[in-house]
């Protein structure tokens, strides 16, 4: 079966993010009040599988995400 | 003398060459600090590297730092501003130039010597040029892929070619559009290029091509 899924990958609270604390100033530079500005990653694709939710955190552990440092979740909807 | 202000922000690693070159060229030049005024100066150079490591795009954070108003108000009173590889980069990222520098169409960083057709000897950076003629300058970069909804409406600089001047696609290096790798403003007194022309700036080092760019630039700037 074909499933659609989708995983956020983000750094994991407390950890050190440069590219989110200079993403956060530059948009402070430009008049906003920002705090705690994150920079995780967004992954979207097509899955065939029969265990979607098994593969896709199997996925998570072995690619998408280090596991050391990272947090992850996803949604996975039967293709229409 | 005139006097040319290299802008260096964190990640910046091109100044000192840059520099080093425009005074070969025969003007003044001083490396400034992103935070320091450019009231003094005639002109100004966004040299190359890594501006802020490359976060969110590359140059999309230091297109948008306070200097960069001081920068779009010599653009518009037709003074020079060059930008080279990620002062390029910086420069579409402020708008101050069409197009987007997207990553190589083979996504890996290419650092080599190209061949270069001149196609505009009409702005304050290339008057020294021949049109058509082939120079030769090393590329360093990742995201040198030139892309813009229409390539025919901006105003193409250099292109990169084989050997012989003819653009195909066999040298282009990155993907871009038509093979663009240098364009400019519609007024022409700002100038984007991916190849580096301060590193082939003497003999020893392979060409001296690139500095005929400098030399174009600091004539104008005196007039």
């Amino acid at each position: 079966m074909k499933w659609k899924v989708a995983v956020i990958v983000r750094l994991k609270e407390g950890l050190n993010d440069p590219e989110g604390r200079v993403i956060g100033k530059a948009l402070g530079n430009l008049g906003y009040t920002v705090e705690n500005l994150h920079v995780p990653k967004y992954f979207e694709f097509e899955l065939d599988s029969e265990n979607p939710e098994e593969e896709v955190e199997e996925m998570c552990k072995k690619l998408l995400a280090n596991p050391l440092i990272h947090s992850w979740e996803y949604r996975i909807e039967p293709v229409s | 003398m005139v006097k040319f202000a290299v802008v260096v922000f964190p990640g910046t690693n091109c100044d000192f060459e840059t520099e080093m070159v425009i005074r070969k060229a025969g003007a003044e030049a001083e490396r400034v600090w992103y935070t320091t005024s450019l009231k003094d100066f005639d002109g100004v150079v966004l040299p190359g590297g890594f501006s802020y490591a490359d976060y969110l795009r590359a140059g999309a954070i230091a297109a948008r730092q306070e200097i960069m108003e001081e920068v779009k108000e010599f653009a518009h009173d037709e003074r020079p501003v060059l930008g080279i590889c990620n002062g390029f980069q910086i420069l579409t990222e402020a708008g101050l130039l069409p197009g987007a520098l997207r990553p190589n169409k083979i996504p890996r960083f290419l650092c080599r010597w190209v061949h270069l057709r001149v196609n505009d000897i009409e702005t304050p950076f290339t008057s020294l040029y021949e049109q058509g003629e082939v120079i030769r300058m090393p590329i360093a970069h990742a995201e040198g892929n030139y892309y813009t909804e229409d390539p025919s409406k901006v105003r193409v600089v250099f292109q990169y070619s084989d050997e012989k001047g003819n653009v195909t696609e066999d040298a282009n290096p990155n993907g871009s559009a038509l093979n663009i790798a240098a364009v400019a403003n519609e007024k022409g007194n700002v100038l984007g290029t991916m190849p580096h022309p301060e590193r082939a700036s003497d003999r020893f080092l392979g060409s001296e091509d690139g500095l005929r760019l400098f030399r174009s630039m600091v004539e104008w700037a005196k007039m």
